[in-house]
């Protein structure tokens, strides 16, 4: 049975359960809403819930495990005589997948029968012309082991969707007639729903959680993987960055301090451009604008922040670059040779980040007390004297756990870096050279053709490691320091 | 009427520091101060009482112009400083704040050491040519403020850490360290614990002698302690002025003796 009609099947079963638990409930009430401990929807849902949880509960479980289990039976089959040089046993495997599809396929098209499909005695020869004039992709001649291994791959895989269906089935209906017995008017429906709802949302929030630490291990496992091909040391202490794709290992030079210094230069430049345009503007929107400027101003500043990043990576390569060509070019001063620069980069993304600086500054400042801002307006201070000496202090804290996260929102920015900044990585002072950072060469490393064993495309992941410990850290120091300032005015 | 004519004798004997004619506040479209006439003396404590809303912080806040920070406040009428209006175009009202200091209902110590607190007003006035004079009017001040010799070991640390009694003297004398006039007091004990709220009605006893102090406050018993005159505020009305023996004990208006009395508010 698809499993589409599987989950339908189960929810039929749950609705149906959800009327006769709340009839049956109120039947055994005799029809008194009154009687009963919870209103009626209760014994119905109650009952819903345990026909369809327990049941779709398995289904999901049973879909992970089986492809592994079915796996694990059919490739004990496999001679190592089958697995050539130069291969393994998962290209093996995959040639096997690939044929029990076919003769699914061929079988659902009429071309061959059940029977002759199943046949253990069949003459692989005779099967892979058939299975090619079925149109289906058979890359070379079958062989006797691979066909047997895909016959009973089919077979187990189309038994264990029987079993699958029939146990879900099962236990649908065990969790029904559960549900139903327990339909009596003294049952405390209201109560067991409530701890229903409570596990849903644990379910939820776990699996937010629970994708956080995925994404970490598969970092882990092949950052690991990378320090097994690549010695650590020279990974962060080694001054160059110059991966070859042509031999494996030993030519390849893959340090990551040009790619990080491209990094820090960049979020330098954005912070320089962002800090001072977005606190000024936070400062302005927050005291000195009247409600209907802010009202207009601020949605617009924050538009800025709705911008894809791509786009902003478009301006710095057909606006921002040729302006500064323009002016720090070979005809001026000649500091800059081509339109990609740090310099590109580090504005284009200093223009991305203001709305970031400016609308926490802004929230962080308007939660500054007005009883401060008397105090030092009725000592007979300004307003800007108030802002320098008194409110901008009060905020600062917040301000920079603000600027913390804009950097390292600027550290993880791809786009930006990859259209403006170039792909050369490159160990300078000078901001008009093109550099490269890290979040540009992971791309570049896991792009096109790569082989996911080499220590070139692996690098890509001690790459993400770095960055993502990098960008833990500072989010951490600013929550922390955040934190700290919103204590003092609780 | 007979208390206004007891009102004029007073003025004679004594330098009427403020004198407010005809003044009206608008809050938007609520009509929040009506028609006050009020002679504030120097070197006495002038209590406005009433009950909540009856506008008189709102007529307190008039005083330093501190009302112009809101934007839908309107004020019309006279309030003459030493004769002269504080409504005119040619007063600054930031000058005017610093010669007509307030002391606010919650202590707002700045988060700032307890010397920057105090040294604050003098810094952005001038107040000071040198380190040295600086030191002797933050010194000067905390003494008079009465909190010198809780914080004089700790001048450095964050005026925050000081509990709220001795926030509020904080709070007067980095009032106070600015040299005003005039010192406007809405509510300065109302987040007080009573030892507290004792201290600083001492204090403001003791600044009686160089300031005209104006207090507002919710507490009758505080306002029969430390003032001489009394104002009773009531729907934005100044329903009387007069002594505060004379309110206390013989009002003329029957609203004010109902409100003493505890029967409105």
């Amino acid at each position: 049975m698809p499993v589409l009609w599987l989950v339908l099947a189960v929810l039929g079963i749950a609705l149906v359960g959800y009327v006769l638990g709340r009839s049956l409930a109120l039947a055994s009430a005799g029809g008194e809403i009154r009687n009963l401990h919870s209103l009626p929807s209760y014994y119905g849902s109650n009952v819903a819930m345990k026909a369809a949880v327990p049941a779709l509960l398995l289904l999901v479980v049973w879909l992970i495990v089986q492809p592994f289990v079915v796996n694990g039976m059919v490739s004990g089959m496999i001679p190592e005589s089958e697995i050539s040089e130069g291969s393994n046993l998962g290209l093996v495997m995959a040639e096997v997948h690939r044929t029990s599809e076919g003769l699914s396929n061929a079988v659902a098209a009429g071309i061959i029968d059940e029977d002759t499909a199943r046949n253990p005695g069949a003459d692989p020869e005779t099967m892979t012309d058939r299975l090619k004039d079925a149109g289906q992709v058979v890359t070379s001649t079958l062989t006797a082991p691979i066909l047997a291994a895909a016959q009973r791959y089919r077979a187990l895989h189309d038994s264990g969707a029987w079993i699958m269906s029939g146990v879900v089935l099962v236990l649908a209906l065990a969790g029904l007639i559960w549900g139903l017995r327990e339909s009596q008017a003294e049952f405390r429906a209201r109560n067991t729903v409530e701890q229903g709802i409570r596990a849903l949302l644990i379910a939820a929030a776990s699996i937010a959680v629970l994708t956080t630490i995925g994404i970490v291990l598969s970092l882990i496992f092949n950052t690991i993987e990378f320090f097994r091909l690549y010695p650590a040391a020279e990974f962060f202490f080694s001054l160059n960055w110059a991966p070859s794709f042509s031999g494996r290992g030993g030519s390849s030079e893959l340090g990551i301090i040009p790619l990080l210094w491209g990094t820090l230069y960049i979020s330098f430049v954005a912070l320089v451009v962002a800090v001072p345009v977005g606190l000024f503007a936070a400062v302005y929107l927050s005291e000195y604008a009247t409600p209907k400027v802010r009202a207009i101003a601020k949605p617009l500043l924050e538009v800025l922040a709705g911008i894809p990043t791509i786009v902003y990576g478009l301006f710095a390569l057909l606006t921002i670059g040729p302006i500064l060509l323009s002016v720090f070019g070979d005809d001026t001063v000649g500091w800059m040779q081509g339109q990609r620069a740090v310099m590109t980069a580090g504005i284009a993304m200093g223009i991305m980040l203001i709305p970031f600086v400016s609308s926490l500054s802004d929230d962080i400042i308007n939660a500054v007390p007005q009883s401060l801002r008397d105090g030092s307006y009725g000592l007979g201070a300004t307003k800007s004297e108030t802002i320098k000496q008194v409110i901008l202090p009060a905020a600062l804290p917040g301000i920079v756990g603000a600027i913390l996260l804009a950097a390292s929102r600027a550290i993880g920015e791809t786009m930006i870096v990859v259209l403006g900044a170039g792909a050369a990585a490159r160990l300078s002072l000078n901001p008009f050279e093109a550099m490269t950072t890290v979040t540009a060469k992971i791309v570049s490393q896991l792009t096109g053709d790569s082989d996911f064993a080499s220590p070139e495309a692996l690098v890509a992941f001690a790459l993400g490691m770095s960055l993502f410990v990098i960008t833990l850290g500072l989010n951490v120091l600013a929550l922390y320091i955040v934190r700290k300032y919103r204590e003092q005015y609780e | 009427m007979n208390d206004m004519s007891l009102l004029e004798r007073r003025v004679d004997t004594k330098d009427t520091k403020i004198s407010a004619r005809k003044v009206q506040v608008f809050y938007g479209d609520t009509h929040a101060i009506k028609d006050v006439d009020v002679d504030i003396q120097d070197k006495t404590v002038t209590a406005f009482i009433g009950p909540s809303g009856c506008g008189k912080s709102t007529f307190l806040r008039c005083l330093n112009r501190m009302n112009d920070t809101i934007d839908i406040c309107r004020v019309t009428g006279d309030i003459m400083l030493d004769g002269e209006d504080i409504y005119d175009r040619r007063v600054d009202p930031v000058q005017l704040r610093a010669k007509v200091g307030m002391v606010f209902q919650k202590p707002n110590p700045f988060p700032k050491s307890i010397y920057d607190n105090v040294a604050y007003g003098p810094k952005i006035h001038g107040l000071a040519k040198n380190k040295a004079e600086l030191d002797e009017i933050v010194e000067k001040a905390l003494r008079r403020g009465a909190i010198w010799n809780e914080v004089k070991d700790r001048l450095h640390a964050p005026g925050t850490g000081l509990s709220g009694g001795q926030q509020q003297r904080l709070c007067i004398a980095r009032a106070i360290a600015t040299e005003p006039e005039v010192l406007l007091m809405d509510e300065p004990c109302s987040a007080l614990d009573p030892i507290a709220t004792a201290q600083v009605e001492e204090l403001i006893d003791e600044l009686r002698q160089s300031y005209s102090v104006v207090i507002v406050t919710h507490s009758m018993q505080q306002a029969a302690r430390v003032s001489q005159k009394t104002a009773f505020f009531h729907l934005g009305n100044l329903v009387e002025y007069d002594d505060t023996s004379t309110i206390f004990t013989n009002p003329s208006d029957p609203r004010t003796e109902s409100y003493i009395t505890g029967r409105i508010g």
